[in-house]
């Protein structure tokens, strides 16, 4: 049986919805962030996450597959040839929402969806490494957690500020 | 189709309208600016969600 997307629907009709999405999706990529309700947010998210990783295959197939999607051909090439390879080392979860509060006027409760940063070498050491911490602490329930402790402290925190120190040029 | 058949008395009206209250909104502190802020929402007054800058104030 056909099961239904999750989320709200939205707009007046099924192509309605799917013109709305693709409009939200092609301003995502345009501009990496925007902000919009948090109904549409949820909804754009698996709809854009899918459209990185046709991109990320990078074929004429895939390449097509998304123009139905992303009719704007800058936008289109924007995303195969700047945004799709950032995510190269990135199994999903490209973008983020956060919630950011009621809107004046109507109450509707708004959030921000962005294009995550890429990784960088160091976080996916870092991932593995906690990766690694925690298979370890896993497998010596009893003597492990004093060491694991500092261990994933430490790189959690040098991960945090950089990243704020990135946003914070961008915004 | 159907209407009322007798007036609404004052009394029920205002035993009606004495339920209809506004609730308590629950907030926290900010972690950074320690402002009151809604719980799971971007600070509106630092902008920062989780240590992070999403809105530029």
């Amino acid at each position: 049986m056909p099961r239904p997307a999750k989320g709200a629907r939205l707009g007046g009709g099924p192509s309605h919805e799917r013109l709305l999405l693709a409009g939200l999706a092609r301003e995502l990529f345009q501009y990496g962030r925007i902000t919009t309700t948090e109904a549409k947010a949820r909804r754009l998210r698996p709809v854009a996450e899918k459209l990185i990783t046709k991109a990320k295959k990078g074929d004429i197939h895939n390449r097509r597959e998304v123009r139905k999607t992303i009719t704007d051909v800058a936008v289109l090439h924007t995303l195969f040839t700047e945004i799709a390879p950032r995510y190269e080392n990135r199994p999903g979860g490209y973008t983020r929402i956060t919630k950011v509060g009621p809107r004046r006027g109507d109450n509707a409760p708004m959030a921000v969806i962005e294009l995550v940063e890429a990784l960088t070498v160091a976080q996916t050491a870092v991932g593995e490494a906690e990766a690694a911490t925690k298979r370890s602490v896993k497998e010596t329930e009893a003597a492990a957690p004093v060491d694991a402790a500092p261990a994933d402290a430490a790189p959690v925190e040098d991960a945090a500020p950089a990243d704020a120190v990135e946003e914070t040029k961008e915004g | 189709m159907a209407v009322p058949k007798r007036k609404m008395s004052r009394s029920n009206t205002r035993h009606r309208r004495s339920q209809w209250k506004a609730a308590v909104p629950a907030l926290v502190a900010c972690d950074r600016c320690h402002e009151p802020k809604l719980g799971h929402i971007a600070c509106p007054s630092c902008g920062t969600y989780n240590r992070r800058q999403v809105l530029s104030v």
